[in-house]
């Protein structure tokens, strides 16, 4: 059924064939005038639409985005300036503070260091002090000592001669032993 | 008439491969005159539509950040607009809405010629032949307006031995007019080619046997055709940005 | 008869689409030697290819239409 409509279509289109003698209709010179003046008004309608309307909005819309995401860019390089302005900044209020903490250290340092000398030096001297005390009462039991070990010996000698019955004359014990202890 | 049906059916394959390229009136009667509207207008006219509604309608939001429809506008704005600063140079830039209009009527005729059932009417050789002898004459006077007589120089290669420069310009000549001729029938061929084998194809599908494998040429063909749409209305608008070079640029 | 020939003849002419088509692959051939040889020089000659295409099957075109003519119009 479909074939036969199909083939009647086929037939009146041989017969229109027929009737312009040609095959192609691109070569069917009696529809030339037609598109073509169909064609002109539609290239005019379609150059005036976008000439008039189309091309300027939508080249605006572009130089817009261009003026745009320029001053866009422009406003990042500034920020970005100033954000490395500001690192900067820190960077150097970081070796401020850094120097800073240095010198105070340093400062803390020499005083600690010299409260120290003055403590050293004064123990030094306490010490020194306390050393020369000491071996001026070393001296003087030394002293003592001597005087009293020849206070001995002349009693002990003075004791032995009398014991030994003998009369010595004081003197002459006390001169035996001086030279004995010189000896 | 009914014996060659006959026949046909008894071939088993019926080709029309050129019916598709028929024009006929919208409103019945068998005359086209030049006022008639046929298929060729209703579909020029839907080319239009398409135009303005991708042009206009999709770019009225004059959106910073732009919507899909407002993209492919500025896709084509850019592309074109590239196109004829790269090729035909800077001071080519009164010529930039001329040449849009070529390029948006051509590929969209050519896509709208696509879809199944449509009529394409850049396949007609009238319609192409109007575009090119528009390119040629635009051309042609462009280049006699802004350069007087010193467009001939076009013709006179003076980089040639001077023996040769008469032959070379019998050539350059020849050349220069055969340009609209190779315009508008390539436009036109390519067309009525990729859209003729498809219907040969499409004649193949009546064969059960054969008709997946038909089926599937017709795909692939179809993909083809849409590349070439795009491609042919590239050439065409890059030949006329190079022809229009020519004739503001004479010199070799 | 005479249509007979012509058919003939249009089949002779369809053969010239055919070598358009080795024309074609020539220019994108020599074109992606060329590219890989170069690629930074490739995407600023893609108009100039398809330039070189659209000649190149613009004359396969033409043997294509003559093929329809003898076919459809004699």
């Amino acid at each position: 059924m479909a074939t036969e409509a199909q083939d009647a279509a086929h037939g009146a289109a041989d017969a229109a064939h027929a009737a312009t003698g040609s095959g192609m209709p691109q070569l069917d010179f009696s529809t030339y005038p037609n598109q073509m003046f169909w064609l002109v008004v539609t290239i005019v309608v379609i150059y005036l639409i976008l000439s008039r309307i189309a091309l300027p909005r939508i080249g605006s819309v572009l130089a817009d985005r261009q003026g745009t995401i320029t001053s866009d860019i422009s406003a990042a390089e500034e920020l970005k300036q100033k954000a490395s302005e500001a690192e900067t900044a820190y960077t150097q209020a970081l070796a401020d503070a850094r120097a800073e903490a240095q010198k105070i250290i340093a400062e803390a340092k020499a005083e600690i260091q010299a409260d120290l000398d003055d403590a050293v030096a004064k123990a030094d001297a306490e010490i020194a002090a306390k050393a020369a005390e000491s071996e001026k009462k070393i001296a003087e039991i030394r002293e003592g000592a001597l005087e009293a070990v020849t206070e001995v010996a002349k009693d002990t000698a003075k004791e032995i001669v009398a014991a030994m019955g003998i009369k010595a004359d004081a003197r002459t014990v006390t001169a035996a032993i001086n030279a004995r202890l010189k000896g | 008439m009914a014996s060659e049906a006959h026949t046909e059916e008894a071939a088993g394959l019926v080709f029309h491969p050129m019916d598709q390229f028929k024009i006929t009136p919208l409103f019945g009667g068998d005359t086209v005159n030049w006022y008639t509207p046929t298929n060729a207008t209703l579909w020029m006219g839907i080319a239009v539509v398409v135009i303005f509604l991708l042009m206009v309608v999709g770019s009225r939001g004059r959106a910073m950040i732009p919507s899909r429809i407002q993209s492919i506008g500025e896709l084509a704005y850019g592309f074109i607009h590239k196109m004829v600063e790269d090729v035909a140079g800077k001071d080519a830039a009164p010529f930039f809405p001329y040449i849009m209009t070529l390029f948006m009527f051509i590929v969209f005729s050519n896509f709208l010629g696509l879809l199944p059932m449509s009529f394409t009417t850049t396949s007609h050789f009238a319609v192409t032949l109007v575009l090119a002898l528009l390119v040629f004459f635009t051309v042609t006077i462009v280049g006699f307006v802004k350069n007087g007589t010193k467009f001939l120089s076009l013709f006179w290669v003076s980089s040639a031995p001077l023996a040769l420069r008469p032959i070379l310009a019998v050539i350059e000549l020849i050349s220069y007019f055969v340009r609209p001729v190779s315009h508008f029938i390539r436009l036109a061929g390519n067309l009525m080619a990729g859209h003729a084998v498809i219907k040969v194809f499409a004649g193949f599908a009546q064969v059960a046997v054969i008709s997946p494998l038909a089926i599937l040429a017709i795909t692939a063909m179809y993909g083809l055709e849409i590349l070439v749409a795009f491609v042919q209305a590239y050439v065409f608008t890059i030949l006329t940005c190079v022809y229009l070079k020519d004739a503001l640029h004479p010199s070799h | 008869m005479e249509g007979d020939l012509a058919h003939i003849g249009a089949g002779l002419a369809g053969m010239g689409t055919g070598i358009a088509a080795l024309g074609v692959g020539n220019v994108a051939a020599n074109f992606l030697a060329g590219a890989l040889r170069n690629p930074s020089a490739a995407a600023s000659q893609t108009a100039t290819l398809f330039i070189g295409i659209a000649f190149a099957e613009a004359l396969g075109i033409f043997s294509f239409l003559v093929a329809l003519l003898l076919m459809f119009a004699v």
